[in-house]
């Protein structure tokens, strides 16, 4: 090949990149884009794809690479969400004895998703803890409990009591265990470096071949940060009525250090969207009221502080999230992205229109076991209904599943080009 | 004092419900009494469920509270509860297999006991085998399968057309739920009915057990 067509192959690249950039962008400000953008999301469809097992997937970094590049280049998504950075995991996740997972190979079958283990983590009499010195708290219960490696830090006093010649006697405390349990995370800690170079190159990568990042940093809203990591599915519900007032200054608390976590994590990235997945503020898990006071405020502090940091907040609604529509569109209009994963897309687009871009919502089940006719039809409704005049990304209702048929999914990315012209 | 306990039950006020339960059986009072008018609470917190007035959080304190009544009172029944109480009818529950998750398939239990149903909880990532031989051995009328992720679609059909095979499924009624189960997925496993939450499980029993 010559010094010229690389060049050529090169500006081909860079302006197809942009062009996928300024589809996605377009969506996001509400205008109209050329046409409809897809972007590609899953957490481990590319194993069934490339016929690996899904260990495979989650402890060997080139071949994720490899065969998300052949996936990108066949359905020429408008960005990619690598699946790295949420499923590279199980080598560092062994050395540090992670415990609030089980993964395919480590607790469930070679070819099953890795699935969270829903336990109390935290103690009702906790809160109080927490609130006082929420770093302490995590070096001494909170992460002892949820990673081997960090057993021996549970017996470490609060060093802000210390000062001056008590500082001396402070170091009694780091013993031999201490140390060990130091050691061990350091040796996480390089293959967790390990596994984040091998997403940073496929970023680069992607780039390169004209493709942008669909997502890059990840974090929670406030109340699922206490319900999934900490408290529980059923102890939150329970604080909901014995330890209300807790919760709500504990929510407070904890919501500018996921802002913060969240602006250094984005801020390394040239990727602008961070997402955002709800698990426990959907229809049916509390009512509307209870979602006026205990989710929906400190979300919003989190989605409008990212906003006015320039990131463009992408928040996962999973199941029916009708009857919160009206609710959440109260954050700056189009800045931000509402994937939706059963909501009704078109009772969406009347009343969240104007203020957010929205993205979805192709159910699992046709993907999983319809037809390529049922998801053209299907997509076909949604670019001419919801995204007829902009602001709308199609997708699945949470992505690709691991499970979905290929000509299925072929079908799907060959919708945009074909409806929205 | 019953009156106000059913109230207190169902409008979620946990220490009253509990004090009254406390100075009801610590006066004399019949613990039989109590755990009756548990049930009358949990009809109306059901009412209230399907009404849209309550959701899962006041299902999760209702299921709370009755545990804590009944470590009260039950130490006190004479010869243990009445064994007139009859029950609805038989659920063979369970998550199928690959899939660990059990908060939803909690709720559905605990709504089909409060509600009248004997429930056979098999747990989490459920063999298709285990669930061919409980149903051959106690041959209940409805067999309620449970899954969060997507790999359990594959995972329900595997167990129903099991069931085929084993000749168990035409005098079996079959409801399936969870995650993103809907009519597609019903379809694809020929179960009977699928749920979105924890009444359409009473209610599909209800229609299907009754008499």
């Amino acid at each position: 090949m010559s010094e010229t067509t690389i060049t050529k192959d090169a500006e081909d690249m860079a302006r197809d990149f942009d062009e996928r950039q300024k589809r996605i962008d377009d969506a996001i400000a509400l205008r109209k884009p050329d046409r409809v953008p897809i972007i590609y999301y899953t957490m481990f469809w590319h194993a069934s794809y490339a016929g690996i097992t899904f260990k495979e997937a989650m402890y060997n970094y080139a071949k994720v690479s490899e065969v998300t590049k052949r996936i990108v280049l066949e359905l020429k998504p408008d960005a990619v969400a690598a699946p790295h950075r949420a499923t590279l995991l199980g080598p560092t996740m062994e050395l540090m004895g992670y415990q609030q997972l089980r993964w395919p190979g480590h607790g469930v079958g070679e070819n099953y998703s890795y699935q969270y283990i829903d336990r109390e983590y935290m103690k009702p009499e906790e809160y109080d803890d927490y609130i006082e010195d929420p770093g302490w708290f995590y070096l001494t219960r909170y992460l002892p409990r949820v990673a081997d490696a960090f057993a021996p830090m549970a017996g470490l006093p609060q060093p802000a009591s210390m000062q001056h010649t008590r500082l001396v006697y402070l170091t009694r405390f780091f013993t031999e265990e201490v140390a060990a349990g130091f050691s061990q995370l350091a040796k996480a800690g390089q293959e967790a470096q390990r596994a984040f170079d091998s997403a940073s190159e496929f970023q680069v990568e992607m780039a390169a071949l004209g493709f942008p990042m669909g997502q890059m940093a990840t974090g929670p809203a406030p109340y699922d940060y206490f319900a999934d990591n900490m408290r529980g599915s059923k102890g939150i519900m329970l604080d909901l009525f014995r330890r209300k007032d807790k919760l709500l200054a504990a929510m407070d608390r904890a919501t500018p250090i996921i802002l913060k976590g969240l602006l250094e994590m984005a801020g390394q990235n040239p990727c602008k969207i961070v997402f955002l997945p709800m698990h426990w503020g959907l229809d049916g898990f509390m009512s509307p009221d209870q979602f006026k006071t205990f989710f929906w405020p400190h979300l919003r502090k989190v989605i409008v502080g990212l906003i006015e940091a320039g990131l463009v907040p992408l928040v996962l609604w999973e199941g029916d999230c009708t009857s919160r529509l009206e609710t959440i569109a109260d954050i700056p209009a189009g800045k931000a992205i509402y994937w939706f994963e059963r909501t009704d897309l078109f009772r969406a687009k009347a009343v969240l229109g104007d203020v957010v871009c929205l993205r979805g919502n192709v159910p699992a089940s046709m993907l999983n076991t319809g037809t390529p006719q049922d998801v053209r039809e299907y997509c076909k409704k949604l670019i001419e209904g919801v995204g007829r005049d902009g602001g709308f990304i199609l997708d699945g209702g949470i992505g690709i599943p691991d499970e979905a048929r290929l000509e299925n999914v072929r079908a799907m990315f060959q919708s945009v080009r074909d409806f929205s012209a | 004092m019953l009156e106000e306990l059913v109230r207190a039950i169902a409008d979620m006020e946990e220490e009253l419900a509990l004090q009254l339960v406390r100075d009801f059986v610590s006066g004399g009072g019949d613990p039989q009494q109590v755990l009756d008018a548990c049930r009358d609470a949990m009809d109306l917190v059901g009412k209230r469920f399907e009404a849209g007035e309550y959701f899962l959080p006041e299902l999760m304190l209702a299921g709370d509270l009755l545990e804590q009544i009944s470590a009260i009172v039950k130490p006190l029944l004479v010869g243990g509860p009445q064994a007139s109480v009859k029950t609805a009818g038989t659920v063979l529950i369970g998550t199928v297999h690959g899939d660990l998750h059990d908060i939803g398939k909690n709720i559905v239990v605990f709504m089909l006991e409060v509600s009248g149903y004997n429930v056979i909880d098999l747990g989490i990532d459920v063999p298709v085998e285990d669930f061919v031989d409980k149903v051959r051995e106690l041959k209940p009328p409805v067999l309620a399968l449970s899954g969060f992720l997507t790999l359990a679609f594959d995972s329900m059909k595997e167990t129903i057309d099991a069931l085929s095979d084993a000749g168990l499924r035409d005098s079996l009624k079959i409801m399936i739920g969870g995650g993103q189960v809907d009519e597609a997925v019903r379809s694809y496993t020929n179960a009977d009915a699928f749920g979105l939450n924890a009444m359409d499980a009473v209610s599909l029993c209800r229609q299907w057990l009754a008499a």
